[in-house]
C-alpha cells in the first residue's frame, strides 16, 4: 500500500534535509580556498585535500587505524566464527546466557569499556598501548561478527552439513568446504560492518593513545580543538566516500535488512 | 557434543573474560571498597555534590529531549517509508543508514560549521534580519541535543521501519473500510502495533545519548555530560577512583533504563 499523504511526504523531505544537509555542507566547504572553514565556500580549491597527505600525523594515524581495524577484524573472526557456529548449530544448556555474553560489548557504554580497558590492559596487564588498542577493537568488533554470522547460519540448512559428514568427510573439512562457502557473503558483510564500527570508534581509542600511538578519529578530534581550517572537512569527505563504498558492498552482499532488524 | 561446543566457544569466552568482564567487574567492585572495608563513601560524595548532580541532570535532560525529538521526527518518517514501493523504500533506507555508518566525528563536526558564532545558521538569520547579534548555540546543551538527534534519528527510523513494514496493510484497509478515518486508522492500528519498535528504538536512542562521548565533547564546550566528565576524571585529573564511580553509575543507569523499558514492553505485550 502506498501512502500518498503530501504533508507526510514534505515532512519526510525536511527530516532528510536535516539528516543529509550537514554532510553536504561539510563536503562543499572542504573546497574552501581560504584558511578558515566556511559555508558557502568562497571559491574552489583542492589545497586542503593536498594538505591531508602532507600532515604526517594524519597519515600515521590513518595507517594505525587501518592496521588496528583489519588485524582486530581478523582476531574477531577467529574468535567469533567458531562461537557463532556453536551457538547456531548445537542445542545446549545456558545458550541464551552465552549469547548475551558474546553480544554484551555493545550493551556496555563505550566510554566505560574504554576506561576499564585502559585501567587493566595498559596498567594492570602491562600491554603496550598498540596491543591494548588492538584488543579493545577486537572486543568491539566481536558482537558484530557474531550477530551477522549467526544470522547467516540461520539461513543455512545444516542437513547439507550432515550429508557431507555421513558421506565420510571430516568435521573440519566439512566446515571449510561446505558450511563456510555457504555463508561467505554473510562473513564478508560482517567484516565490513565490524570494520566501520572499529574504524570510526572513538570511545575505546580515546583512552588508548600514547607517545606516537593514536587513531585517525582521535587525531581529528585533537585537530578540531586547535584549528578550524578545512582539513577536517576534506578528510570527512574521504571518509564518507569510503563509507559509501563499503555500504554499497554490504547492500550487494545481504541487502540492508540487517540494519532494520533488532 | 559438550566438549565440541566448549572448544568452539572457549577462545572467545576467555578473551572477553580477560579483557572485558574482569576489568569491568573489578572496576565496579573497587568502588565499594576502601581500606579493606565495604563503603558507599564514593557514591555519597558524588550524590551529595551539586556540581555532579547538575552534570547528571543535564545528561538525563539532554538524553530525554533527544529521545522525544527522535520519536516525534522519526515516527512519521518511518511510517511514510514503510508505505512506499520497494525501490523508494530501499533508497530512503539507504539514505538513513549512510549517516549512521559515517564517523560520529564527521557528523558532529558538521554541526560546528552550522552552529558556530560565524556559522551558517547565524549568518542566515542575520541576513534575513531575524537577529542582529549572532546567537550562542554552539557549546550549549541545545547544540548537544541537535547533534545527538542528528546522530540517532536514523537508528529510530530504521528500527521503526523494520517493525512497520511487517504490519499487514490489509489491517489498515479493514479499519478504513469499517469507517475509520485515515488518521484514526493510523492511531488505532499503526501506533499500537509499532510500540515494540518504538520501545527498542527509544532504548537505543536514550542509552546512546546518555553514553555518547564524541558529540558532547565537540558540541558541548565547557558544558559537561556524564561521559565527558568520566573522561575528564580519568585522563585530565587522573582521578581513577572517581572515574570508576562515574563508570559504575553510568552502567547502573544504562541497565536500569533497559530493564524498565523491557518491563514496559512486556506489560504492553505479554506474549512477547
Amino acid at each position: 500500500m502506498q501512502e500518498n499523504n503530501r504533508g507526510l511526504g514534505l515532512f519526510t523531505l525536511l527530516v532528510y534535509l536535516f539528516l543529509l544537509g550537514p554532510l553536504v555542507i561539510i563536503a562543499l566547504s572542504s573546497f574552501e580556498p581560504g584558511t578558515v572553514l566556511k559555508f558557502p565556500p568562497t571559491g574552489f580549491s583542492l589545497r586542503w585535500y593536498q594538505k591531508i597527505f602532507e600532515v604526517e600525523m594524519f597519515m600515521k594515524t590513518f595507517k594505525t587505524s587501518m592496521a588496528v581495524s583489519l588485524l582486530g577484524n581478523l582476531f574477531a573472526l577467529l574468535l567469533g566464527i567458531p562461537a557463532a557456529y556453536a551457538l547456531s548449530r548445537f542445542p545446549f544448556k545456558g545458550k541464551d546466557a552465552l549469547n548475551a555474553v558474546f553480544l554484551s560489548p555493545v550493551l556496555i557504554p563505550g566510554i566505560v569499556l574504554g576506561f576499564t580497558m585502559l585501567k587493566f590492559l595498559i596498567v594492570t596487564y602491562h600491554l603496550p598501548i598498540y596491543t591494548g588498542l588492538l584488543v579493545g577493537h577486537t572486543v568491539v568488533m566481536l558482537p558484530f561478527i557474531i550477530r551477522v554470522v549467526e544470522s547467516s547460519l540461520a539461513n543455512f540448512d545444516f542437513a547439507v552439513e550432515e550429508a557431507a559428514l555421513s558421506l565420510g568427510a571430516g568435521r573440519l573439512q566439512t566446515f571449510f568446504r561446505v558450511v563456510l562457502p555457504n555463508i561467505k557473503s554473510g562473513i564478508i558483510a560482517a567484516v565490513l560492518i565490524a570494520f566501520l564500527e572499529s574504524f570510526n570508534n572513538v570511545d575505546i581509542s580515546v583512552f588508548m593513545t600514547g607517545p606516537g600511538v593514536s587513531t585517525l578519529p582521535i587525531q581529528m578530534l585533537t585537530y578540531v580543538e586547535n584549528y578550524f581550517d578545512p582539513t577536517i572537512a576534506a578528510i570527512s569527505v574521504l571518509l564518507m566516500a569510503l563509507t559509501a563504498v563499503l555500504m554499497f558492498v554490504i547492500e550487494r552482499l545481504m541487502g540492508l535488512s540487517y540494519f532494520t532488524k533488532r | 557434543m559438550k566438549k565440541k561446543v566448549l572448544v568452539l566457544l572457549l577462545p572467545g569466552l576467555l578473551f572477553l573474560t580477560a579483557f572485558m568482564l574482569v576489568p569491568i567487574v573489578i572496576t565496579v567492585g573497587s568502588t565499594f571498597v576502601h581500606d579493606g572495608a565495604f563503603t558507599l563513601e564514593g557514591y555519597m560524595h558524588f550524590f551529595g555534590d551539586t556540581f555532579f548532580l547538575k552534570i547528571l541532570f543535564t545528561t538525563l535532560e539532554v538524553s530525554l529531549v533527544t529521545t522525544l525529538m527522535c520519536i516525534v521526527l522519526g515516527f512519521p518518517v518511518a511510517y511514510y517509508i514503510s508505505r512506499r514501493g520497494r525501490r523508494q523504500k530501499s533508497l530512503l533506507l539507504a539514505l538513513a543508514i549512510f549517516p549512521l555508518l559515517t564517523s560520529s566525528v564527521v557528523r558532529s563536526f558538521s554541526w560546528m560549521i552550522i552552529l558556530g558564532k560565524k556559522g551558517l545558521l547565524n549568518n542566515a538569520l542575520i541576513a534575513l534580519g531575524l537577529i542582529k547579534e549572532p546567537m550562542d548555540i554552539l557549546y550549549t546543551p541545545a547544540a548537544m541535543m541537535i547533534g545527538l538527534v542528528h546522530l540517532f534519528l536514523p537508528l529510530i527510523i530504521i528500527t521503526l521501519v523494520g517493525v512497520m513494514e511487517n504490519i499487514d496493510p490489509d489491517l489498515i484497509k479493514a479499519a478504513e473500510s469499517l469507517g475509520a478515518s485515515r488518521f484514526s486508522a493510523f492511531r488505532k492500528v499503526i501506533v499500537p502495533l509499532s510500540v515494540p519498535g518504538l520501545i527498542i528504538g527509544s532504548i537505543l536512542v536514550f542509552v546512546g545519548s546518555l553514553t555518547a562521548y564524541t558529540t558532547p565533547a565537540l558540541l558541548g564546550g565547557k558544558q559537561k555530560v556524564i561521559s565527558t566528565f568520566l573522561y575528564q576524571n580519568a585522563i585530565t585529573l587522573n582521578d581513577w577512583y572517581s572515574a570508576s564511580v562515574i563508570a559504575t553509575i553510568m552502567m547502573a543507569i544504562t541497565f536500569a533504563v533497559i530493564a524498565i523499558m523491557n518491563k514496559i514492553a512486556n506489560t504492553l505485550n505479554p506474549k512477547g
